[in-house]
């Protein structure tokens, strides 16, 4: 790959990590007219358009999200026939109390992680893999990999769906399975979707560790190999840990997509399976809001999944901090 | 371009080589199944022994989703609402990622740890909100209620990929520039912005990928006013669960493909190289 990446001219230059000192404001440093002279409003200039918008689209709503979950909120309130009635963690109470949305909960982390371990098995293999090769099968894989990233969610279920037809799908020919219905047993609709979900996931992880590994200089590897590493040996003494921030955004950012899958569980099954068994979170709460008006209960789900991701992303940054990320 | 690794030996590497196009035709065949469905006539669809080719490529299916109520329409819409998240992200994240990689200023670091939150934050959780509050701003049934929740979507991350592409632009060209008796305003869009944009194509993808793929959006905002709906709400016109319309599907399968495909193939050096970017960053 080419190397213009203006970040290569970054690397060297070293900043004091000031993202430890939070409480004490710096001086302002006096650098004549330049950059780093006094700021005064600008840089609140430039951020204004950005924090408008976020916070109107993104902080105001998850206000609401908690303020909503926290009242009566169905269709005769929506429409302002009722007043909405406060109920604190009523509705949270509910939820917990239902059974169904434990076996939802269990069914989206599983499927997640599921998700997610393939997905990054998948991806790192080939991103090794791409390292052994010449070029044209390199460029081939590469290709490949970028045409199933780029296909929409959507079309991608759909197309995964005609795939496994028991009718008209080339895969049940090939495999010998006659008529077997994918969509119809609990565990053959999720690995149906997890199929998908790692085909057009897996581009991104691999074209991202690829980039890594490509960074890695060659005299490190070759210096390994004439100290006679072997190749596993050079992977887990050289080649991970040098690559281990690359892994650390991989795998957060995999778990938030994972988690939140929507468009390919409510399009493979259906809008959630045959009696909800392949429900996930996101489509629960999709369910409960919009197909049953149950907005509060929607909302209280939507609280659950802000709370378990806060979680992932305070684990990422503590990750970061120990790494000595400077921000 | 390196050449493969010399410490692999011959036979390991034909072997390696193999298994990468054995594994890009498995990768491929999805989408060459579906651009294959959408040429075959019904009949062979509709046949129990379905052919890795056709005998007899049609056009029948295409016409029949350019055919469907306003089809264009749609496609119009998607490049829309893609276009305007693409185009206003990258302003508005080019504009906040100098903010906080040129100056320095209180709470700076408090915005950048604020940023990165906002990035795991699952829009999809907010679809509730997010409808009042469309509701609230007349904006049900707009495109204005697809495209701006997919900016807010994509703004963090934008900023925090810029960011690295930003910080490389070395301050002594911007020194030089105020010596030289530019603005601010002039240095920003006249220098800054036009050797940012390489990171600029490669942040686009992202935005452009989430909000083209928008489908809860799309099903939950768009209620009653068809004509403002997208590509994804018309590709289900022909998907149904009990009887799809597979030629269909397909054929709008791959309209909908299309576009995305050729801006991937149009950004994919910067993209790649752009991810490294961010990435060691």
């Amino acid at each position: 790959m080419t190397t213009d990446t203006p970040v290569a001219a970054v690397r060297g230059r070293t900043r004091p990590a000031d993202g430890r000192s939070r409480a004490t404001p710096r001086p302002p440093r006096r650098t004549g007219p330049g950059p780093r002279g006094r700021a005064g409003g600008i840089p609140w200039l430039y951020l204004a358009p950005a924090l408008v918008v976020l916070g109107a689209l993104l902080v105001y709503p998850i206000y609401q999200l908690g303020l909503i979950s926290l009242f009566h909120y169905t269709q005769a309130q929506v429409s302002g026939g009722q007043p909405a009635t406060f109920e604190g963690l009523g509705n949270y109470r509910r939820l917990l109390a239902d059974e169904q949305f434990w076996q939802v909960l269990g069914a989206t982390v599983v499927f997640a992680a599921a998700c997610v371990l393939s997905t990054l098995a998948v991806g790192c293999a080939l991103a090794v893999l791409l390292t052994r090769v010449r070029a044209l099968p390199r460029l081939a894989l590469m290709l490949a990999a970028l045409g199933a990233w780029a296909t929409p969610a959507v079309t991608g279920s759909t197309v995964w769906l005609f795939l496994f037809d028991p009718d008209f799908g080339p895969v049940n020919r090939l495999l010998g399975l006659g008529d077997h219905s994918w969509t119809y047993g609990r565990f053959s609709a999720f690995f149906l979707v997890l199929l998908e979900v790692v085909w057009c996931s897996f581009p991104f992880v691999m074209v991202t560790v690829y980039a890594g590994i490509r960074s890695v200089p060659a005299e490190v590897l070759e210096a390994a190999s004439l100290d006679g590493a072997s190749q596993w040996r050079i992977w887990r003494s050289v080649l991970a840990p040098m690559l281990r921030p690359i892994l650390t955004v991989v795998t957060i950012q995999s778990v938030i997509w994972d988690f939140k899958v929507f468009t390919q569980i409510y399009v493979m099954t259906g809008g959630g399976g045959i009696a909800g068994q392949n429900l996930v979170l996101n489509v629960y709460a999709y369910q409960q809001a919009f197909a049953s008006s149950q907005y509060s209960l929607g909302s209280a789900i939507g609280v659950v999944m802000l709370l378990i991701l806060l979680a992932v992303t305070l684990v990422y940054l503590r990750l970061l901090r120990r790494q000595g990320e400077e921000l | 371009m390196t050449t493969a690794n010399p410490l692999v030996r011959r036979p390991w590497r034909l072997a390696a080589e193999a298994s990468a196009l054995l594994i890009a035709v498995v990768v491929a065949f999805p989408l060459y199944w579906m651009v294959l469905g959408a040429f075959k006539p019904a009949d062979e669809i509709e046949s129990s022994e379905p052919r890795p080719w056709t005998t007899a490529p049609t056009l029948d299916s295409f016409r029949r989703v350019f055919e469907q109520q306003e089809f264009g329409r749609y496609f119009l819409n998607s490049v829309i609402v893609a276009g305007s998240v693409v185009i206003a992200s990258a302003l508005i994240a080019f504009l906040a990622a100098t903010a906080v990689t040129r100056f320095r200023f209180r709470f700076r670091t408090t915005l950048l740890i604020m940023f990165l939150v906002a990035q795991m934050v699952p829009v999809e959780a907010l679809t509730i909100p997010l409808f009042f509050l469309m509701r609230d701003m007349g904006q049900l049934n707009t495109l204005g209620a697809l495209i701006l929740p997919h900016l807010a979507f994509s703004l963090p991350f934008a900023i925090w990929m810029l960011r690295g592409f930003v910080k490389a632009v070395p301050e002594a060209l911007e020194e030089a520039a105020y010596i030289d008796g530019a603005s601010r305003a002039r240095f920003l869009w006249q220098i800054l912005f036009p050797l940012v944009l390489p990171g600029l194509v490669a942040t686009s993808v992202f935005s452009f990928i989430s909000a083209w793929n928008d489908f809860l959006f799309a099903k939950s905002f768009i209620i009653s006013d068809t004509s403002q709906s997208t590509l994804p709400m018309a590709l289900l016109v022909f998907f149904k669960p009990d009887e799809p319309d597979w030629g269909g599907v397909m054929a709008a399968s791959t309209v909908m493909t299309i576009p995305v495909l050729v801006f991937f193939v149009l950004v994919q050096r910067r993209l790649v190289s752009g991810l490294g970017g961010a990435v060691k960053d």
